[in-house]
């Protein structure tokens, strides 16, 4: 345990001390106020009964930030160890596998809470000007963070898979991009077979990771979702566990 | 079970896909022993090394460090041993004293033990002036003393070092291989070299190893012993010819001896001795008996370095080099 909070330290840590972390928490904190702008705009126009998070994640940004940040946080967690050696000197150190993924996906995970963190900001903003204290849901506000962080421990999960694969920081990336790209778009597959009622389009339909968010961001918290997203994290987590494991088998 | 044996190595084998890096080697390292492993790049050192460290799993063969299964009871092995790769990788982002704190406290020391032990090896390795900088900035000399404290920090029974002073200038390798020696008496060191005064002035034996297999083991001055049967003494003596040579005759111990005549009245002579006997008093003696002018007297030993040239250059090489000799002579 001690060397499991040793190394979530270092990792989270690491993202302060490099440039990276800066430039990624600046890029998504332009593009939150950007669409902050944009609803703000759209507000302007007349009244609406929908929350104020619905309206957030109604907009493509929250997927703008979300599908090309989290391979960006995730890309140096393994590739990085392994391009300049420290991966040597980490696994001949009594430190097990599992806490070595363990630390490095909760650190992640960690600085991508952080990142999104300006959003409750946004949100304050909008209270503030609006002199009405019940715009904010505190429910609602609750089950969109909760939403937020699923989905992207899902997609962090995936980004150490794809990290722990190569010793290629922007091949890290990449497979991440394009993994997570393709969870993403199974939304739009599952939307082609709406109306049939077999069993390709119930798989499939559990796969709307677009619709399950605006769900959470409406305040409903979907047991089908949580299930999914933390099965997935682990689905990943675990592959990760096995590819550093089998630097032993060879 | 150990009998005192820090490292026993025993028919280990590894394989990548394709080539064999390390083929069939057996050595054993006593307790507090500094052994040198020597040989040219590729030779399977690293990879024996980090086998040893507990990085890469055996192809086949036992490894065991203080008497335990590297493989199957790797956590308790890595906790005994300070492990320096190649290259000496750092995270280059932390200062000095944040980077061996982070690493005391990843090999299970507690913050108080890890405060206390740090400031122990920064001190052992000179670098309490530099402890608040950034690894990054550092001089190669430093990082590599980086490295060396990070080993040691843990206060294993076994240090391993993968090439410590390469890329080093020559006062930097000298203040690391003092560092290294002064590690003697508490550690048990298993260094790696591809230079071989370096294993000849720090190691207690030396392993010689050239395309994964073991070539020739033992002290330097066994290893030397096993050489100097080609050693020859060389003496410049002002005598007459003849004389010289009657005395080489009657003399037992002189396999065979050249005589040829060198500037003025002086003749050289170049003696081999029986089993490389050092016959220097002996000559000297002679030379003053009959009164004759001795002014060179010297045995010519072949050094390590011949013998490492001898035993790991490829035999192909060394055929290429005796065409282009003829070539040149044609």
């Amino acid at each position: 345990m001690r060397t499991y909070w040793t190394l979530t330290r270092r990792e989270l840590g690491a993202y302060f001390l490099s440039l990276t972390g800066y430039i990624i928490i600046a890029a998504a904190l332009f593009l939150m106020g950007y669409s902050f702008v944009v609803i703000l705009d759209k507000l302007q126009h007349g009244r609406t009964s929908i929350p104020v998070t619905e309206l957030f994640y109604n907009t493509e940004f929250f997927w703008l930030i979300l599908l090309p940040t989290t391979p960006l946080i995730t890309m140096r967690l393994f590739a990085q160890e392994k391009f300049s050696g420290t991966f040597e000197t980490l696994m001949t150190t009594p430190v097990k596998d599992l806490e070595v993924v363990l630390a490095k996906f909760t650190a992640a995970l960690m600085f991508y809470t952080v990142m999104w963190l300006p959003l409750v900001g946004c949100m304050l903003v909008v209270r503030h000007y609006a002199n009405d204290a019940s715009i904010l849901d505190a429910g609602v506000v609750g089950s969109t963070f909760l939403g937020v962080l699923l989905l992207g421990a899902t997609f962090v999960a995936l980004g150490c898979f794809a990290s722990s694969l190569t010793r290629n920081q922007a091949v890290a990336a990449m497979i991440s991009l394009v993994l997570g790209m393709s969870l993403f778009l199974l939304a739009f597959l599952a939307d082609r077979f709406a109306d049939g009622a077999n069993w390709q389009a119930q798989v499939l339909a559990c796969f709307t990771l677009f619709d399950q968010m605006h769900d959470f961001a409406r305040g409903v918290v979907d047991t089908r979702a949580v299930v999914l997203y933390t099965s997935l994290s682990l689905f990943f987590l675990f592959l990760t566990l096995r590819v550093v494991e089998s630097r032993r088998w060879k | 079970m150990n009998d005192g044996l820090m490292i026993e190595v025993a028919n280990l084998t590894k394989r990548y896909a394709g080539h064999t890096a390390v083929s069939n080697i057996s050595f054993t390292v006593g307790h507090g022993e500094i052994v040198g492993l020597l040989g040219p790049n590729g030779a399977g050192k690293s990879t024996t090394m980090r086998i040893l460290a507990c990085y890469l799993p055996a192809t086949a063969g036992t490894v065991r460090v203080a008497g335990l299964d590297v493989f199957r009871r790797s956590d308790e092995v890595r906790r005994r041993i300070g492990y320096m790769p190649e290259n000496n990788p750092l995270h280059l982002d932390l200062r000095v004293r944040e980077y061996l704190m982070f690493r005391a406290r990843l090999k299970g020391l507690n913050s108080e033990n890890s405060r206390r032990r740090v400031e122990t090896v920064m001190e052992q390795c000179g670098l309490t002036e530099v402890s608040r900088r950034i690894i990054g900035q550092l001089s190669k000399g430093y990082r590599q003393r980086v490295g060396l404290a990070d080993a040691l920090v843990h206060e294993p029974e076994l240090i391993i070092l993968d090439e410590p002073t390469i890329g080093l200038d020559p006062n930097q390798i000298r203040s690391v291989r003092q560092l290294i020696k002064g590690l003697a008496s508490a550690h048990t060191v298993l260094i790696s070299t591809h230079i071989l005064p370096e294993a000849e002035m720090t190691c207690n034996r030396m392993v010689i190893m050239y395309e994964g297999k073991i070539l020739a083991a033992g002290t330097p001055e066994n290893l030397q012993r096993l050489m100097s049967h080609n050693s020859q003494i060389i003496a410049e003596i002002a005598a007459p010819p003849d004389e010289l040579r009657e005395c080489w005759t009657q003399m037992r111990e002189i396999d065979q001896f050249d005589v040829s005549p060198c500037q003025g009245e002086y003749f050289r002579c170049a003696l081999t001795p029986h089993d490389g006997l050092d016959l220097r008093a002996q000559v000297y003696e002679l030379a003053r008996k009959h009164g004759w002018g001795l002014r060179e007297l010297t045995r010519s030993r072949h050094s390590l370095e011949d013998i490492y040239v001898q035993v790991t250059r490829p035999e192909e090489e060394e055929e290429e080099e005796e065409e282009e000799e003829e070539e040149e002579e044609a």
